[in-house]
């Protein structure tokens, strides 16, 4: 027998921790692929960077899977936690991975001033569009209408544009995906890992087990599918109306901005009070 | 030449508001990353502490909120700054959440509560010790904390320096227990020279990152900091030593929230700090701390102009608790009078550790909000002295 084969990408992985809380047909494999095949493809020393993340299924994306330093934090809080990793030590690359439960409802607050900050911290914010980890409750990201564990009769409320919010905050990059758009991401994925202030790319995915019960979406494939063919470049959107529009995930850069970071910024202001 | 922490740290005796000496006092400790959000009665902190900072090369940095305060103040510990916030009762309850963060990762950090009257919003400027119970089990779960309780500017800068030396021993959260009274006194302040300030820095690790088991020793284990080659799995989940989660059985738990506690309880005597006066021949003793115990102290003098036999006793640490001393002045004295600017919270420690051996009374103040005036304790006192 020749050598066992190892994968390529092995050597971005902790020692031990390859056991996996993903359920079957998460979109969150292909995320954690893309990430680490940016950090791969631009010789990135992963000794450098520090993961942080909150709670929910996106959280479990770098911890302890990633061979970083890795702050798993509590729900809601990683851009705030990041933050202070950020300024504590500006030559780390900082990376937040978050949820849409956990980075636009509860800690919808700290990704505006985040945004806002233009702090240079690259946001992977993974959009299921339901709380997966609970059990498929509705989210600020749930499709109108949709049933759901916690909204029986459907839901009332408009899903979140996210990254409309965070342009309007003032963030230099924003994108957005779905894990069907490998290329792109991880093209998307090594642009804001370079870009000073805050990067921030919406990864739209499936989630089989809890939103696709509802969906009519149980077959990973069937889903990842479905999220192709909602998907439209902006290019294309930009022709479109508010209501063709309407269900759709429209794709692609949407913000590519240069403008001052953060700590930047704060080092110009020691060199001032030291001068 | 004066290197910038000697300009800011003159050594003297200074007319100094105590919000003010808490900010030097961190300053001097080390401390170079400092998050906040408004709040009364603790905004002077902030002010001393955005214009001082930048000057050391420290990083000031006013958050959205003091979940997020906290929360920044834990990251930037990871990445190896002396990190503190400060806040008053309605953003020390939001804290307490990520408080908890900071006990189950392990996290050095300084947390200043400048007291005030709850509940609730209450009313911001005025001081009450309502919080005392709060700093102990604010937090969900089974923990340990250690929390000082300063009693004037001077100790305001001085506790807050003795706060980061706990934190960084320890590693864990240390909170600094002042009230409105004690945060906005301006009084004299004994500033030493820098150089005679003792400061202890974190253990960090020696062994190689495959060695390193950088959590869960009750001797304190070394912290490898974000960017050092550790490449640390931090995690509030439970976790074994070197960081892996592990929810699989109560076993896990039961041995990591019992290492957590294990690690200051087995230190708690080189952590507590009581002061103690007139206790030999001392037939009552009145015991208080922070502001109220200045007011208890003037009390005990006069008492002692008028041949009462009254002692004094002050903590300076309220958490943990000073059981071992405690249970010593219970044994000299027939009985101890609790003065608390509340209705009564640290009078129950007293009375668990040392009821059994002497008659425990409490003593509020007659109008809560405002410090025990001399004359009303003193009445009190001799009713309880007969």
């Amino acid at each position: 027998m020749s050598e066992a084969y190892q994968h390529p990408l092995m050597k971005y992985v902790r020692k031990g921790a390859l056991r996996q809380p993903h359920c079957p047909g998460c979109g969150n494999g292909i995320i954690a692929q893309c990430m680490l095949r940016a950090i791969d493809e631009l010789g990135l020393d992963m000794g450098r960077m520090a993961f942080v993340s909150g709670i929910g299924c996106s959280s479990w994306i770098p911890s302890p899977f990633f061979n970083a330093d890795v702050l798993h934090t509590t729900h809601g809080r990683p851009l705030a936690f990041a933050t202070g990793v950020k300024l504590g030590n500006p030559e780390l690359i900082v990376i937040v991975f978050t949820g849409d439960g956990d980075g636009a409802a509860i800690g919808g607050n700290h990704l505006i001033h985040a945004s806002r900050r233009n702090i240079e911290i690259l946001t992977v914010l993974v959009n299921n569009r339901i709380y997966g980890m609970t059990g498929g409750q509705v989210a600020p990201t749930t499709p109108h209408g949709m049933k759901t564990t916690t909204t029986p009769y459907g839901n009332l409320e408009h899903p979140f544009d996210l990254c409309k919010l965070v342009e309007a905050a003032g963030a230099s990059y924003v994108a957005r995906w779905t894990t069907f758009h490998v290329k792109q991401l991880v093209s998307s994925m090594k642009k804001g890992l370079l870009k000073e202030g805050f990067a921030f790319i919406e990864v739209v995915t499936p989630c089989p087990v809890q939103y696709g019960r509802y969906a009519g979406l149980k077959d990973p494939a069937e889903s990842l599918l479905m999220l192709k063919n909602l998907s439209v470049p902006l290019s294309k959107a930009k022709s479109m109306s508010e209501r063709e529009l309407e269900g759709r995930i429209v794709i692609g850069e949407l913000v590519d901005r240069e403008m001052v970071g953060l700590t930047k910024a704060y080092k110009q202001l020691l060199a001032e009070v030291e001068a | 030449m004066k290197t910038h922490v000697e300009k800011i740290i003159e050594p003297g005796t200074h007319f100094m508001m105590g919000n003010e000496a808490c900010a030097l006092g961190a300053i001097a400790a080390g401390c170079r990353y400092f998050a906040f959000y408004p709040i009364t009665p603790a905004n002077e902190i902030a002010e001393h502490m955005s214009t001082l900072l930048p000057k050391v090369g420290g990083v000031y940095m006013q958050m959205e909120d003091e979940i997020s305060s906290i929360a920044s103040v834990i990251g930037s510990s990871w990445a190896g700054k002396k990190s503190m916030t400060a806040t008053s009762g309605p953003g020390f309850s939001l804290m307490q959440e990520n408080i908890g963060y900071a006990i189950m990762t392990e996290t050095p950090c300084v947390i200043v509560d400048v007291q005030r009257c709850g509940p609730s919003t209450g009313t911001p400027p005025i001081p009450m010790q309502g919080d005392i119970y709060q700093a102990r089990h604010g937090s969900h779960g089974e923990y340990e904390i250690i929390a000082l309780a300063p009693s004037s500017a001077n100790d305001m800068f001085l506790l807050t320096i003795e706060a980061f030396n706990l934190a960084e021993a320890y590693r864990t959260p240390v909170i600094v227990l002042s009230d409105a009274l004690v945060g906005h006194t301006t009084e004299s302040v004994e500033i030493p020279h820098p150089s005679t300030i003792p400061i202890i820095e974190r253990k960090r690790p020696k062994e190689p990152p495959e060695e390193c088991r950088p959590f869960l020793n009750e001797d304190v284990a070394p912290m490898p900091i974000f960017g050092s080659g550790y490449r640390v799995h931090a995690t509030a989940s439970t976790h074994d030593e070197r960081g892996f989660r592990n929810v699989d059985s109560p076993i896990f738990v039961d041995s990591l929230v019992r290492k957590l506690c294990a690690k200051i309880r087995k230190h708690r005597n080189e952590i507590v700090k009581v002061e103690t006066k007139y206790l030999e021949d001392a037939e009552v003793a009145l015991l208080a701390y922070g502001s109220v115990a200045r007011s208890a102290l003037h009390v005990v003098r006069w008492a002692r102009r008028e041949g009462l036999k009254v002692g004094y006793v002050r903590l300076i640490t309220l958490w943990p608790f000073p059981d071992d001393i405690i249970l010593d002045v219970a044994r000299k004295v027939n009985k101890i009078m609790v003065l608390e600017n509340n209705m009564g919270q640290i009078v129950n420690e007293v009375r668990r550790v040392g009821g059994g051996e002497a008659e425990v009374t409490f003593l509020p103040s007659k109008i809560l909000g405002t410090i025990h005036e001399p004359s009303y304790t003193m009445e009190k006192l001799k009713e309880v002295y007969k």
